[in-house]
């Protein structure tokens, strides 16, 4: 929460929350990870989903339509708060102040979501949080609990995008998403995407991330994107 | 040149060209009585029908009212103005929670937010708290941490109570003091609750 309170004071050039351009395009995508999401939350009313990307309205509306309870919390923003690295390099380690960013952040009940949308937040979380995130998402999910996460599967490069994720409402299909470019405000000529890849998942590594889940499934896209379905 | 005896027309009924060019080519029809244009309200004259607090004001304490209020200002502590609108603007920062009928976020909250009717959140909102409303307007560019819970009209009486417990807004106003805006009425000593879900 004190890291926000510091946003609160001033926003700095690169701030991830300065506004973003509505009229960015927003790229329409099927996912078949977010059709079993979908089918695994059908007929249940009164959920609580945890989304774990960027605001969206999109998703609100989506998901309080359904007469479900939305939590947002974006957790990559937390992460690049720079107060939360440690050290200063050459004879002082750098490290990150894990302790105290998971005091300030997914500070929820134990076994209180039924559904969290980690979207690829894990490929560009700094590697110290990777873990006690998703230990974290464990304690918070109720048994049975399901979690979609993408991870991608080769690194695109520095000017990659980095995606904001919206469901497509009017997705007949109920697996629509469109993807929305988040790029670093300023400089409108060079778009530098907002995060940088951190990683990229072997299957192996998902699987072992998420092994105190009860189970998982893959699903692979064509845009190099592997999706995953999890149940706590 | 546009001198004129009668005292009538010094009213500001009838609209005042610029320049004297403008009105140099004759009309093409009688000239009519022209009523004064309805210009976009603007923040002054908006001021005159509600209660507005400027960005240079901080307020610590227990804010309530019976009128809609603008805050552009600084609040920590409690915002109470059941049955009335509350806009937050670009310069706004609060921290407190807040009960109204209507909450407009154009500047930065933290704190939870309780709307009996709606609640909406500009580009430029930042808000971490959570939000029990009916109904939910959020502009992309928002940014939000905190839960959301849509309420229904015929689910109040339910979750005034459920609210009561979980949430309990402060409001320490006595019955026999006028219904006007309030500034500090008391001294608020503890910061906001914890978020609980």
């Amino acid at each position: 929460m004190s890291s926000l309170l510091r946003f609160f004071r001033g926003q700095p050039p690169s701030d991830p929350l300065a506004p973003v351009d509505p009229k960015q395009e927003r790229i329409p995508r099927r996912s078949s990870g977010l059709g079993e999401f979908t089918r695994a939350l059908a007929g249940q009313e009164a959920l609580r989903i945890l989304d774990l990307g960027p605001t969206s309205a999109a998703n609100i509306t989506h998901f309080t339509g359904l007469g479900h309870k939305y939590h947002n919390e974006d957790v990559l923003v937390s992460a690049m708060d720079p107060t939360l690295v440690t050290g200063t390099g050459m004879n002082d380690a750098v490290g990150f102040d894990v302790d105290r960013f998971m005091r300030e952040n997914l500070n929820h009940e134990a076994g209180i979501f039924d559904a969290v949308l980690l979207w690829d937040m894990a490929d560009y979380l700094p590697e110290p949080l990777v873990k006690p995130v998703v230990a974290r998402l464990h304690k918070t999910m109720k048994p049975g609990g399901a979690l979609l996460g993408f991870f991608h599967t080769k690194d695109a490069g520095p000017n990659a995008p980095y995606f904001r994720y919206h469901i497509d409402a009017a997705s007949k299909t109920k697996d629509g998403l469109l993807l929305q470019p988040v790029w670093k405000p300023g400089d409108n000529k060079q778009k530098t995407p907002m995060f940088r890849l951190q990683r990229v998942f072997a299957n192996r590594h998902v699987e072992n991330l998420f092994r105190d889940f009860a189970s998982i499934k893959f699903f692979l896209a064509r845009d190099n994107v592997r999706e995953v379905l999890v149940i706590r | 040149m546009w001198k004129s005896v009668r005292k009538e027309d010094e009213r500001p009924a009838t609209p005042t060209p610029a320049a004297p060019s403008v009105a140099a080519s004759p009309p093409a029809v009688p000239v009519k009585e022209v009523k004064p244009l309805m210009e976009p309200p603007k923040i002054d004259s908006y001021r005159a029908d509600v209660a507005h607090i400027g960005k240079s004001v901080l307020v610590k304490g227990e804010l309530s009212g019976s009128e809609d209020l603008y805050l552009d200002g600084e609040v920590e502590g409690s915002i109470d103005l059941r049955g009335h609108s509350l806009t937050i603007g670009p310069n706004g920062r609060v921290r407190a929670n807040v009960n109204a009928l209507d909450v407009v976020v154009h500047g930065k909250v933290e704190g939870n937010l309780r709307a009996a009717d709606r609640v909406e959140l500009k580009k430029s909102a930042i808000l971490v708290g959570d939000i029990f409303t009916q109904r939910i307007v959020i502009e992309d560019g928002a940014f939000f941490k905190g839960g959301i819970d849509i309420q229904k009209a015929d689910a109040k009486p339910e979750q005034k109570a459920a609210a009561a417990v979980a949430a309990p807004v402060v409001s320490h106003t006595p019955p026999q003091q006028p219904a006007t805006t309030a500034v500090s009425v008391a001294p608020h000593p503890s910061l906001l609750e914890p978020k609980k879900f």
